[in-house]
């Protein structure tokens, strides 16, 4: 089965990632799961004993005190994540969502995801943005570009807050990824039904081409469609337009043309994962 | 593919740092022993040990592990060493390279779970007695200071983590010994006496040696054993480093990495070296994970010997032995002595003909073939004792019914026959194998004969029951469903 895969770490996002993740289910008619997963960092070593000798069965008394180690981290981390987990399973079935499951996991979160790939059909994970209060405030997402990067499914990055979306839009740029993000949403339930704006940096008659095209194809599905231009730096108008018109969600499509691109994800996707105050469905 | 270089360099800087150093310090000792087993100057040892564990930090497959000069690939060298010379060991030490890439190609690295527990535990404690057996000529006719000066190094190694686990014991022991040796002046030998010490960094030079047909003759069955000893050590380490850090890791990559540092350090003037257990274990408990610990180590190892030979060079004879006697102690698996009642007799048995062999040839790969081999003949064995034969009568006496139960294959042959009564007088014998399975030409050969001489008695044969892989083998091997079975059985007369 096609799941929805809520990503939980027990950060502060993950209570908004439960709410969107039980949304999404529900639209989309999917059974939703919640991940948890426990990465030990094998690679950083947890004891260093510089006394450079080797006793009689060195060997086992070091594999023996390394297990130990490993086993005790584990077992915080392993009751830790089923807290998490239950807690989250709960909030979704109050929200309605039949039998949420749980998992957990070893090993890093995008080698775990990849590993499901196969099942997935939406992974709902939580981001930082730009507090408007705040504006200099860094904020990273290092883990989310990872994930992006790697997975090749559609990943919703929630927002600081929960708000169910009444309305979205899509940023299109008239490409042929852009256009394959049109016809994704089109053809998707998770947005069915919902007014959408569909909004073009740089004005122009192949622009104007383009969004007479996206409007076919949406108002073919039913969907509501305004259609927008704005000039400028797209990083910036895209966010602007996103908070003039009070929007609940972004579509972004991360497709790579070249190989490298396609390792990299743009720039302009990564600068509106930072700033964006809503959240973001990044389609690949 | 940034992620996992960033993870495998990147991601425990002080820890592989800190660890690199200790395991530095730690190799130095040892590269002087194995270069003084294998008969070359220590500079061989020490230019192998740098260029060994510089290169594998890139190539291998084991993050973690440590590569350089050792002990098991120097007793291969010594006779080479003895009667041809120091270039042919660096055109050996090419050619194992060569082999081993080769062998890395060909996947060679999955002929490894041939090699049973046992035989692997027997490898390690030959090794450690080996070890340990090379360190005896500096101990004997020697005057009482050398004793007592190896038992004081010793007494520091294992006593002075007690106290702090901040320094390094055999580093803190060597550092000792030379200030007394040298404060009180005493006639003892000295690392300087045992040869050349590296006084530049090394250079890339081409092994002089004629390129012809006898020099291969000479070099290659060197170079294969040695690739052989060189890869079963790697491949051993890179499993216990595996278990110790929890991780996997591409033993395919370790093959080929193992192959170009070979190479790599024969051009530089370094003799064979490969993968090191103890040094591995040390660095892991100093908290290296990362190939940053071992490319620092070879580093740090160079700028060492090359800044400080002077004083390398009045490093007491005595200071190695003790280090080496804590190698070769922690090296033995000390829980397999305790084990030889538990174990089956039969693992025993492998561990120690694995031992006693490599002792008695200073071979650790001829101990290791004849316990993968005990191993085998052992597991035949015992398989081919599942294997039952029994029987009954049906239709009032005249049909026999026999039910075949195991394995038949060329150990359980004799057991397949015997289980067969010829001299009954009976109608029709029924032969039930559904609960069998032929294995080799062997065991169809078995089968022929019982049939042919069941027919022989005028007794007819059924067969029911055989399975697929059975069948085919039958079909293609078997006579006694031909027209002419007797004939040929017997040879065609």
């Amino acid at each position: 089965m096609n799941k929805v895969i809520g990503c939980i770490d027990g950060t502060e996002t993950s209570a908004t990632v439960c709410e969107y993740a039980a949304w999404s289910a529900q639209r989309m008619g999917a059974p939703l799961e919640f991940l948890h997963v426990i990465d030990r960092h094998q690679e950083v070593a947890p004891v260093s004993d510089f006394s450079g000798n080797l006793k009689v069965g060195a060997q086992e008394e070091l594999l023996q005190q390394l297990a130990e180690l490993d086993a005790q981290r584990s077992k915080l981390a392993q009751e830790h994540g089923r807290i998490l987990i239950d807690a989250a399973r709960s909030r979704a079935s109050e929200l309605g969502v039949k039998a949420p499951e749980g998992r957990q996991r070893h090993g890093t979160l995008v080698e775990t995801l990849g590993e499901m790939e196969e099942d997935t059909r939406l992974v709902v994970l939580g981001r930082r943005h730009v507090d408007p209060a705040a504006p200099d405030q860094p904020v990273q997402n290092h883990r989310l570009e990872r994930v992006i990067r790697a997975i090749h499914k559609p990943i919703l990055a929630t927002a600081a807050h929960y708000k169910t979306p009444e309305r979205f839009m899509i940023a299109f740029d008239g490409s042929p990824t852009g256009r394959k993000t049109v016809e994704r949403v089109a053809a998707s339930p998770l947005l069915v039904g919902l007014p959408v704006h569909v909004v073009t940096v740089g004005s122009g008659a192949s622009a104007d081409d383009a969004l007479g095209w996206a409007r076919t194809e949406l108002e073919a599905r039913g969907f509501d469609v305004t259609t927008a231009t704005r000039d400028g730096d797209a990083e910036r108008a895209l966010g602007d337009y996103a908070t003039e018109h009070a929007m609940d969600l972004v579509v972004i499509g991360a497709y790579g043309h070249s190989r490298i691109r396609h390792l990299m994800i743009g720039s302009t996707t990564t600068t509106l994962l930072r700033t964006l105050p809503v959240p973001v469905l990044v389609l690949r | 593919m940034f992620q996992t270089i960033r993870k495998d360099w990147f991601s425990n800087i002080r820890g592989d740092t800190l660890a690199g150093l200790v395991v530095a310090l730690a190799l130095i000792p040892e590269a002087i022993a194995f270069s003084i087993i294998a008969g070359v100057d220590p500079k061989v040892g020490l230019y192998a040990s740098f260029s060994m564990a510089v290169v594998i930090a890139f190539t291998g497959g084991r993050p973690g592990m440590i590569s350089a000069a050792t002990g098991a690939m120097a007793l291969l060298m010594v006779t080479l060493v003895k009667e041809h010379g120091l270039q042919y060991l660096l055109a050996a030490t090419v050619l194992t390279g060569v082999l081993q890439i080769a062998a890395g190609m060909l996947r060679l690295d999955l002929l490894m779970r041939f090699v049973s527990r046992s035989v692997v535990t027997g490898f390690v404690n030959a090794l450690a007695i080996l070890i340990f057996m090379a360190q005896l000529p500096e101990l004997t006719n020697v005057t009482w200071v050398v004793y007592a000066m190896t038992a004081g190094g010793l007494a520091i190694i294992y006593l002075l983590p007690m106290v702090t686990k901040s320094i390094p014991s055999p580093l803190v022991t060597i550092v000792v010994l030379t200030a007394i040796a040298m404060w009180l002046n005493l006639d003892v030998r000295t690392v300087g006496d045992m040869g050349e010490l590296p006084d530049s960094l090394p250079m890339f030079l081409i092994p002089d040696i004629p390129l012809n047909f006898e020099t291969l003759a000479i070099i290659f069955p060197y170079s294969l054993t040695l690739m052989v000893v060189g890869l079963l050590e790697s491949l051993m380490t890179a499993t216990i480093v595996d278990d110790l850090t929890d991780t996997n890791s591409d033993k395919r990559r370790e093959c080929i990495g193992q192959g170009t540092a070979n190479i790599a350090t024969g051009f530089i003037g370094g003799m064979a070296g490969c993968a090191m257990i103890g040094q591995s274990v040390i660095n892991i408990k100093s908290g290296g994970r990362g190939r940053l610990s071992c490319l620092l180590a070879g580093a740090f190892l160079l700028i060492m010997v090359v800044f400080l030979d002077e004083w390398v060079a009045q490093i007491p004879m005595a200071a190695l032995v003790a280090v080496m006697i804590m190698v070769s102690i922690g090296t033995f698996d000390w829980s397999s002595i305790r084990k030889l009642r538990e174990h089956p007799p039969s693992s025993s048995i492998v561990m120690i003909a694995t031992v006693v062999v490599v002792v008695a040839t200073h071979d650790l790969a001829r101990g290791v073939l004849v316990g993968v081999l005990l191993s085998g003949i052992f597991f035949a064995h015992k398989v081919g004792r599942v294997l039952r034969v029994t029987s009954r009568t049906d239709d009032h006496g005249r049909v026999r019914h026999y039910q075949i139960t195991g394995e038949v294959f060329f150990a359980s042959a004799g057991t397949f026959m015997a289980g067969f009564d010829f001299k009954e007088v009976i109608e029709r014998v029924r032969i039930d194998v559904s609960r069998a399975h032929f294995w080799d030409i062997t065991a169809i050969d078995a089968l022929d004969r019982a049939v042919i001489k069941f027919r022989r008695e005028a007794t007819e044969v059924e067969i029911i029951g055989l399975d697929e892989a059975s069948r085919t083998l039958v079909d293609r091997f078997a006579i006694h469903d031909k027209p002419d079975a007797v004939e040929r059985l017997m040879g065609g007369h």
